[in-house]
């Protein structure tokens, strides 16, 4: 499986992941090696196999609906970027 | 040409529990921005979801009131996009396996009777808010939302008018609130709506494009929405032309609708299992604690309506469609021990009247059930008369005092002493030999005039069976 | 014996003997960390919040109300949230995250008594196989100039083996404690997948992410995976299962004891010297009675391939948290939304963690998803399923950790492929989600090697055992690099 550095940037924007033009070629060289890597997968027939998302299979388990986490704004905005009034600033959304 | 028009809708109810889905924050409308959002609302680094299980009851309850299958096993999946308002770049949700499956609900539209598929109903996580207000350029995030549970209620495309989908929509913003899952509040966001929508040439098998108009929180506004969107489908096909499909906005200013194509951006929401969660087992416990749970349903309700009160349809419709108003219906029969169709003749009419005068709804009724049973107990024992009633309904609905101490204060006990009514009538009929004459001589009609009088003359307190028995005695001579 | 080289049991039985006080314990260790700092083995020294500790911690050993591990030393993986004091990851994302709150394990410590030095370096996010990838720079071997201590968890194992603390914390999503325990000649332990609460433990691959103990010996890790294990109510895949007592059956006979080697794990790949080091090993085990079984898991060849799609997929979701807006880096000025994203994130993350979110975004994105992800996760399933099908005739399996000893800085940074299949042995672990330990056994021109034994799930007590009476017969654990005695 080989990307060219199109898809690269695709993926790359679809990741809102900033690669300084000059790296594309080499990201894209990784990232062929990478697919060719797990390309051996296809060498097994996995037909009726389930696929298994955890390590193995128990239940969720599930909380009581009871209140105990408080107002912790303060503590958690002291390590935001930008923020005010109690809120965190982006720049402006366009809808 | 003919069109028909295609609707599907996508209901977003936020479920009424008392914390978020995954976190243990509060769920209070109306908070100072981000106070209410804790580490795990805020997506910060190294946090896990924990699953609410009364978001999962709720979600059971529904899915068992319309009767669908309950999914033995629920997985959650995360839907990846990047958003302010969305803190961990993906929405916690449902894909592969939602908790409700396929199920069905009837509405009513000019009286005939429709069933609408539900596709599915699934658990999810809501975003929180950007406010895009001031902040010199730059757009505010308030999280306080964030992780509010959401139960998404899939529509099959079963509605053909606006009607229809206004309808399905109202059956089901009733049955959450009958359920006790949602409190339904449109104004705050906790009941909100996308329409899909698209045009078949009449007969035609095969469904046409569709658009979806997103977030609409009104019936009104789905109602306008959807005349709207239909003409322009409509002019674009009869043109000639095709539907894109997309993701459309409804501006109920201008009332139309405009697409959101540059928000969309070829979304790819690579949706997966979420990892930090395991697979939701529903025990038959579960179900069968959500099953002994379950309230009496709207249906069930108005045919016991029917049967144990000998209500007319419509109005024990009427009273079930909701279930406090049905619920206060109920404690007034029992507590008055007045005939069903009184009360519900009082509740129907009176109180709803009042109530919709002051856009009150019956949990903010400035009558409970008790004092109005005391009213009705005093037309039953002929302490006062259905005409005085009203009026001490009236004062009841401005004070806090009892029907008793009204009628007391203001003298408004009926008139039941023969002897005061004779002698009320006697005066009448001396002053009034013209009409008397007039009776005689087998104008009957002119009854009435003595009755009216003898009302008047006492105010309307008298006994109005009394004063016929007295009037008619005197009236033979 | 100078204190620094004591085993965490050693250092306890002083501490509740008042051979020494706490504070004094910690200033040696402070002391060493500052020599040796060139190891870079810490991104954050906590000098002041250690010693105010160690005086409470005095205070309890005073007044007889310490618990084993009070007034000990120790410090953590910089993974895990520690409330206060900045939790990097080994990123430039978070070299300006100060953590709210404490991850669960750093709780447990702290209620244990334990004295936190600091946070130790690490493969930026975790990935990584040779403590390269951090923002920090490359945490050192104390074995050998210029040599990688392995990763992610390089700073804990190059720490703990120049004993400039007694035991740490690491993390384990691909073999990270296991390997860097093997290239530093210490014992690492990573338990069953859910047995340590991942709560502040900042997430790669959240299902193959598992915290876990790096100590000198067995007997020191039964302690601290003690300390560390247990149900946890904030992370939903915890295990509710009850948490034996792992001392108590460090001494058990391995008479009879059922040994696997899977052939797949001796074929081509491995290095002569590794592999006559393992055997070497296997016959220490023969002595004590062990029965050797020669067991086959086809499917291990693919745990490579699997385990680059899976992990790959779940930190391409699991980072994109990490946007500039609510904490970590955020670029100057940006200009809209998607420059804040792309520029912080493009400035935040380095190469490797890049590569793995793109791969990770690709084989999730439409069209690819079945083909990579939901295949990988068969395979997983294959993986799991030779596994357990050894486990029901054996005890524990055993092998190598990594096919050579610690190579040098620089020597694979240049092909990512290279360092992927170096993690060979490891890997296919946590696809499955058992329970593994890499034990010290051996040397190959002076570097240290590592011994694997994986167990059945939450046999963490039986792998400590096995461990354990090995230790008693050899001393490669007590081995100690030039210049670090």
């Amino acid at each position: 499986m080989s990307l060219t550095t199109d898809d690269v940037n695709k993926i790359a924007y679809l990741a809102r992941l900033g690669i300084n033009a000059q790296d594309t070629e080499s990201y894209t060289a990784n990232l062929s090696n990478m697919l060719n890597l797990v390309a051996e997968m296809s060498s097994v027939n996995t037909d009726n196999v389930a696929p298994m998302a955890h390590p193995f299979d128990t239940t969720q388990r599930l909380r009581p609906d009871q209140i105990t986490e408080g107002n912790q704004r303060d503590n958690f905005q002291a390590i935001a970027p930008q923020v005010e009034e109690g809120l965190y600033l982006v720049p402006k959304v366009l809808d | 040409m003919q069109w028909e028009t295609v609707i599907g809708l996508e209901i977003h109810a936020q479920l009424s529990t008392k914390t978020k889905i995954f976190s243990a924050a509060s769920t209070a409308y109306g908070a100072e921005p981000n106070t209410q959002a804790c580490a795990v609302d805020l997506g910060l680094p190294g946090v896990l979801p924990v699953l609410n299980q009364e978001a999962v009851r709720m979600a059971v309850k529904f899915g068992m009131a319309i009767e669908a299958e309950i999914a033995d096993y629920s997985v959650f999946a995360r839907k990846n996009y990047f958003y302010p308002d969305l803190p961990k770049g993906y929405q916690i949700s449902q894909m592969d396996h939602p908790i409700v499956g396929v199920g069905h609900l009837d509405i009513e539209v000019e009286g005939q009777t429709k069933r609408i598929g539900v596709t599915r109903a699934h658990l999810e996580e809501d975003a929180g808010k950007s406010l895009h207000e001031s902040f010199h350029g730059s757009t505010g995030v308030d999280l306080n939302r964030a992780g509010t549970p959401l139960l998404e209620i899939v529509s099959e495309p079963d509605m053909r008018s606006a009607k229809e989908a206004v309808a399905y929509m109202r059956k089901i913003h009733e049955l959450v609130q009958y359920l006790d899952i949602s409190d339904g509040n449109m104004q705050e966001g906790s009941f909100r709506c996308d329409v899909n929508i698209s045009l078949r040439p009449k007969g035609q098998e095969e469904y046409g494009t569709r658009a979806e108009l997103k977030n609409i929180n009104s019936f009104k506004f789905v109602e306008k929405a959807i005349y709207t969107e239909v003409e322009r489908q409509k002019e674009i096909l009869e043109a000639g032309g095709s539907i894109t499909q997309e993701t459309r906005l409804y501006d109920a200013d201008k009332d139309e609708t405009r697409s959101m194509r540059s928000k969309e951006e070829a979304n790819d929401y690579r949706y997966f299992p979420d990892p930090d969660l395991l697979p939701v087992f529903i025990s038959p416990e579960l179900r069968a604690q959500v099953k002994a749970d379950l309230p009496e349903l709207p249906e069930a309700k108005k045919q016991r309506f029917v049967t144990d009160y000998k209500l007319e349809a419509e109005t024990a419709n009427n009273l079930a469609s909701s279930r406090p108003l049905a619920d206060y219906f109920e404690a007034l029969v029992k507590s008055s021990g007045c005939a069903a169709k009184i009360c519900s003749n009082w509740v129907c009419v009176e109180l709803s009247g009042a109530l919709n005068k002051q856009n009150l709804s019956i949990s903010q009724s400035p009558i409970d059930s008790d004092r109005l049973a005391q009213l009705l107990q005093r037309i039953a024992d002929n302490t006062i008369s259905g005409k005085i009633a009203k009026q001490v309904f009236e004062a009841m609905w401005s004070s806090q005092d009892s029907a008793d101490t009204i009628i007391e204060a203001q003298g408004l006990k009926q008139i039941t002493d023969s002897g005061a009514i004779e002698a009320i009538i006697d005066k009448i009929i001396a002053n009034n030999p013209g009409q008397v004459e007039q009776y005689l001589s087998g104008k009957d009609k002119v009854f009435g005039f003595f009755v009216g009088q003898t009302m008047k003359a006492s105010q309307g307190k008298a006994n109005p069976g009394e004063v016929n028995k007295i009037l008619q005695d005197k009236l033979r001579l | 014996m100078t204190i620094h080289t004591k085993t965490l049991k050693q250092l306890s039985q002083d501490l509740q003997a008042g051979e020494y006080s706490s504070q004094e314990l910690t200033q040696v260790y402070l002391t060493r960390i500052q020599q040796h700092s060139a190891l870079n083995s810490f991104i954050s020294v906590t000098e002041t919040q250690a010693i105010a500790s160690a005086k409470q911690a005095d205070a309890l050993l005073t007044a007889g109300n310490a618990s084993l591990l009070t007034g000990i030393p120790m410090a953590h993986k910089d993974i895990f949230c520690t409330q206060g004091v900045k939790t990097s990851c080994g990123s430039k994302m978070l070299d300006n995250f100060i953590a709210p709150y404490n991850a669960t394990v750093v709780d447990k410590f702290n209620a244990a008594g334990m004295i936190s030095l600091g946070k130790l370096n690490m493969d930026e996010f975790a990935m990584g196989s040779s403590n390269e990838t951090s923002f920090y720079g490359p945490a050192y071997n104390p074995w050998a100039d210029n040599t990688v201590p392995g990763g992610s968890s390089g700073g804990s194992a190059a720490a703990v083996a120049a004993r400039l603390i007694p035991a740490a914390t690491g993390t384990d999503t691909g073999g990270s404690i296991r390997q860097p325990a093997a290239f530093c000649g210490i014992t690492g332990l990573k338990p069953t997948y859910g047995r340590v609460s991942r709560y502040g433990m900042i997430a790669y691959a959240s299902s193959l992410d598992q915290g876990g103990p790096m100590a000198q010996t067995a007997e020191d890790a039964a302690l601290m995976l003690q300390t560390m294990a247990g149900f946890d109510a904030k992370d939903s895949t915890s295990s509710e299962q009850a948490v034996p007592d792992y001392s108590a059956s460090l001494n058990d006979s391995l008479k009879g004891l059922k040994i696997g080697l899977p052939k797949e794990f001796f074929d081509e790949g491995l290095n002569n010297e590794m592999a006559a080091a393992i055997e070497t090993a296997v016959n220490e085990y023969k002595k004590m009675g062990a029965e050797i079984i020669e067991v086959s898991m086809p499917n291990l060849k693919l745990a490579t391939a699997a385990y680059y799609v899976i992990a790959p997929a779940e930190c391409s979701a699991n980072l994109q948290r990490m946007d500039g807006v609510r904490f970590g880096h955020r670029c100057d000025n940006p200009e809209d939304l998607n420059d804040l994203y792309i520029r912080s994130r493009g400035e935040g993350f380095g190469p490797e963690v890049k590569r793995r979110i793109l791969v990770g975004t690709y084989a999730l994105s439409a069209g690819y998803y079945d083909a990579y992800y939901i295949k990988a996760q068969k395979i997983r399933r294959l993986i799991t399923e030779d596994f357990t099908k050894a486990l029901e005739t054996v005890d524990v399996i055993m092998g190598p950790v990594t096919p050579t000893p610690a190579f040098d800085i620089g020597e694979k940074t240049a092909d990512p492929i290279e360092m992927y299949l170096a993690d060979i042995y490891t890997i296919a672990v946590n696809l499955a989600g058992l329970p593994a330990m890499s034990v010290p056994a051996g040397f190959i021109d002076n570097k240290p090697v590592g011994l694997q034994i994986i167990g059945n799930y939450f046999a963490e007590a039986k792998l400590l055992n096995v461990a354990h009476q090995y230790q008693q017969v050899t001393n490669w654990h007590q081995q100690m690099p030039q210049g670090f005695e």
